[in-house]
């Protein structure tokens, strides 16, 4: 307990020089290849920027899947020569139902189903109702892997989306089961981020239904409103015959006969051939462009289009053109996402805070340094030392993981130093008593050392758990305040248990005093 | 300064009789925290726009703010203007506007979309800029209440867990009531200066929480100590002479973590609430430990941890 081996000695150096060098890079303004360059990222509350919370819809995951379920029996029955009546999808049961056209025909309506690539993937389950309807129903398995899949590809999407803004460092991750952050840093009006990123951009090439004109759709037909007339409605088959995703280029240009703003795009190989195809066969018919549910134009073919090549005109302006090229450029996101919490910084608070931050945390730790040098002496300023290296190692440990530091986050290193003291006062206290009960110098600080430590650790888990909790269940600064503080409780074990007491007991060594200065 | 001390924060030895005034804290500590549960339950507590959700808009101005020419900005763009009022530096306004009613379907949108129209209409006031647009929708204020008060439920449970574990039931227990006498009077005091309870008074409550165990514990630990020294001891004069052992180091930490926190009070822009919660924490904390919480374990453990001579773990 009162001896220290040089090796001992000399690590508890090497951590704290460590812990300098770490903290380095933030000094700088250049990465300097002799240091590691790892830097302590400021949170947006102190960099400005904007933070958004959004929400994938999975209603329409769910929707999307069984419309596209729908659509591949009704091809598979047609395929296999059987009929069907009462097509219908039912969101909240995950199914498809369907009637046979003869209850004979059942067993073969069932084979066909199950010999389907998505039935022999257990992706559904078909089985007879009692009714004498087959019912379809979507895998509770497969469905939360559609969900999985259609988050991350959100991600994705999104990512593309705002690279293709300019944002700097943007940084998007997933929170929880069907929620996605977009953290945006210097960006304080997120306006057009929102409006980006609220686009769904699924663009489809449907066949406009012209006999049904004016009637009732039937089946695997749906009324949709035009894009610049939402009263207007045609009907369009729901069959998919290109979709938007096959392609590889999209850019706003203006239309050389109009003068008005349009969309280029071309396909890539499979979009080119699905259009030209499409187009070959339907010459004389008119062909819609779906974008989001709405008709953005329904041309009629005048003749095969085998160049891969088109354009989209709908009354666009110079900045819907461009978002609409940059959307269909990212690719469609695979169901709607809207915003649910939003909150942006300014760049001139941001620097208030960083300043009321920096203010608060120079005359804390000022304040701090004093009392412990006048109420403690030369063991206050052994305090004092170790309260620096606390500091220091703080700063080392969030450059080292590139954390972010929000103004709570600065005021968690605060208490920290207020709180790191303790341990010092403690021992001091408890060395104190013991020299009272006329014990020698050596033994008071043996006694001073031992007694403290199983309280030391006592206090500092009981607070430990506190904000394990605040961050298991917090969000942004608040986690970020939790997370400085456990930090500091590390830290402060470190500095006040090996180094502090490491200064005390080397004075001990050195000048073997028959007084101490407590 | 460099090496002896130069000022003594407690006189050694020490010998003050607390538990003497025993019923007089007790009393007192209990008539702060009804009153605070009263002030608890009328006016409330202010939510903070992390729990209540809606927007709140923060604008600097050129020059002092005209409010009449806010509101009528707002007004163009249709925007309720009676959430406009002043704070801090007499160019700063501030916009707070409710949600919609979470009933509607599309409340969500509404909500998000207010914070645009509240955009355009600063833009159309010459020379003003947004400080600070922030927009919570109502499950998201909704969830955040949920895990603020779960975090603060589960740490009070973990705290009398591992006191419970390291020292027996009659010291976790008697942590656990101070605690939450302490937790009220600071609600109380949340509701007399009108912050704004939000996550990061949660954050300052759970520190305040942490600091003030932190404190009960050391004099426990002392108490605990004295016990297997002094076998005869009664237990109500035990407990003065841990308190008087340890009052050096009790007044001592908790003016280090207040001379910390002070800085921030005074200049810490948005988190000076947060600081100011955090001093009256300390306050209550520290006089909590000697006058609160060594009572009730003086009550608790009087019959009980004198009773036979039996070394406590």
């Amino acid at each position: 307990m009162m001896y220290y081996s040089r090796l001992k000695l000399a690590s508890v150096v090497a951590v704290c020089l460590l812990g300098v060098l770490l903290c380095l890079p933030n000094a700088l303004r250049q990465p300097a290849p002799t240091v590691p360059w790892r830097q302590i990222h400021l949170g947006l509350d102190l960099r400005g920027g904007s933070y958004l919370l959004m929400q994938v819809d999975m209603n329409s995951v769910t929707a999307d899947r069984l419309r596209t379920l729908a659509d591949g029996t009704r091809q598979a029955l047609l395929g296999a020569g059987l009929g069907y009546r009462d097509i219908a999808t039912d969101a909240h049961a995950g199914t498809v139902t369907f009637t046979p056209r003869t209850p004979s025909e059942t067993e073969a309506d069932l084979k066909t189903l199950r010999a389907m690539p998505m039935a022999v993937a257990n992706e559904f389950a078909v089985a007879q109702r009692p009714d004498g309807a087959i019912a379809i129903t979507l895998s509770p398995e497969a469905m939360r892997l559609r969900a999985t899949e259609a988050v991350t590809q959100s991600i994705e999407i999104v990512r593309r989306r705002i690279d293709a803004t300019g944002a700097v460092d943007p940084e998007i991750t997933r929170q929880g089961d069907d929620r996605i952050v977009v953290e945006l840093p210097g960006i304080s009006d997120p306006e057009r981020v929102k409006h980006l990123l609220g686009t769904t951009a699924k663009m489809t090439f449907h066949m406009v239904q012209d006999s049904a004109l004016g009637a009732t759709p039937g089946p695997g037909v749906s009324l949709l409103p035009m894009m610049n007339a939402p009263d207007q409605k045609l009907p369009i088959a729901d069959h998919v015959d290109v979709d938007g995703s096959d392609l590889t280029n999209a850019s706003a240009a203006i239309d050389q006969q109009t003068g008005e703003w349009a969309v280029d795009f071309t396909f890539d190989s499979v979009g080119a051939r699905a259009f030209a195809t499409t187009t070959k066969a339907n010459v004389g018919r008119r062909f819609a462009i779906v974008l989001d549910n709405k008709v953005v134009q329904a041309p009629v073919i005048r003749s095969a289009i085998t160049g891969g090549n088109g354009q989209i005109s709908g009354g666009f302006d110079a900045q819907s053109a461009t978002d609409l090229a940059l959307l269909l450029r990212a690719g469609a996101l695979p169901a709607p996402l809207s915003v649910i919490e939003q909150r942006s910084i300014g760049p001139s608070l941001g620097a208030d805070s960083i300043r009321a931050g920096m203010i608060s945390l120079g005359v804390g730790f000022g304040l701090v340094i004093v009392f412990m040098a006048l109420f403690y002496g030369r063991f206050g300023w052994y305090a004092n030392v170790s309260l620096l290296a606390n500091l220091v190692l703080m700063v080392a440990i969030l450059s080292l993981f590139q954390a972010t530091l929000t103004l709570p986050g600065m005021a968690g290193m605060l208490l920290t130093l207020g709180m790191a003291v303790d341990a010092n006062i403690l021992i001091n206290e408890r060395i104190r008593e013991e020299i009272a009960r006329n014990r020698t110098p050596l033994a008071a600080m043996q006694a001073g050392f031992e007694r403290a430590t199983s309280t030391i650790l006592d206090s500092n888990a009981t607070a430990l758990l506190a904000h394990i909790m605040l961050f298991a269940f917090g969000t942004g600064p608040v986690q970020n305040f939790a997370l400085t503080i456990m930090i500091g409780i590390v830290t402060t074990l470190f500095t006040t248990l090996l180094l502090s007491r490491m200064l005390m007991v080397r004075w001990y060594a050195r000048t073997r005093p028959t007084v101490l200065p407590v | 300064m460099f090496s002896r001390p130069l000022l003594r924060f407690v006189p050694n030895g020490t010998r003050i009789n607390f538990m003497r005034g025993r019923f007089i804290g007790l009393a007192t500590s209990a008539v702060l925290s009804i009153a605070s549960v009263i002030l608890f339950l009328h006016p409330g507590l202010t939510l903070g726009l992390d729990f209540r959700g809606g927007i709140v808009v923060e604008v600097r101005t050129q020059g002092p703010a005209d409010f009449g020419q806010v509101r009528a900005a707002l007004a163009a763009q249709h925007v309720d203007a009676a959430g406009v009022q002043s704070f801090g530096a007499p160019n700063d306004v501030l916009i707070r506007l409710d949600a919609p009613p979470a009933a509607s379907a599309d409340h969500e949108a509404r909500t998000q979309a207010l914070v645009d129209s509240v955009r355009h209409a600063v833009a159309t006031l010459p020379g003003a800029q947004v400080l600070r647009a922030d927009a919570v929708g109502a499950s998201v204020s909704a969830e955040l209440f949920r895990d603020g008060m779960l975090a603060l439920g589960i740490s009070l449970l973990m705290i009398l867990g591992y006191i419970w574990f390291r020292f027996e039931w009659e010291f976790a227990v008697s942590a656990v009531i101070t605690l939450i006498l302490d937790l009220t009077k600071a609600v109380g005091f949340l509701v007399v200066t009108h912050f704004e309870f939000d996550l990061v008074m949660v954050a300052a409550i759970l520190t305040i929480l942490g600091y003030s165990t932190n404190d009960k514990v050391v004099v426990y630990d002392r108490v605990r100590e004295n016990l297997r020294k002094y076998r005869t001891m009664p237990l109500a004069e035990l407990i003065d002479l841990s308190i008087n052992e340890t009052l050096s180091r009790t007044l001592g930490t908790s003016m280090t973590v207040f001379l910390a926190a002070l800085p921030l009070a005074l200049f810490g822009a948005s988190l000076s609430s947060f600081a100011w919660v955090m001093l009256f924490g300390i306050v209550v904390g520290t006089s909590s430990s000697i006058f609160i919480a060594a009572p009730i374990l003086l009550l608790l453990g009087e019959k009980r941890l004198r009773r036979d001579a039996r070394p406590p773990r």
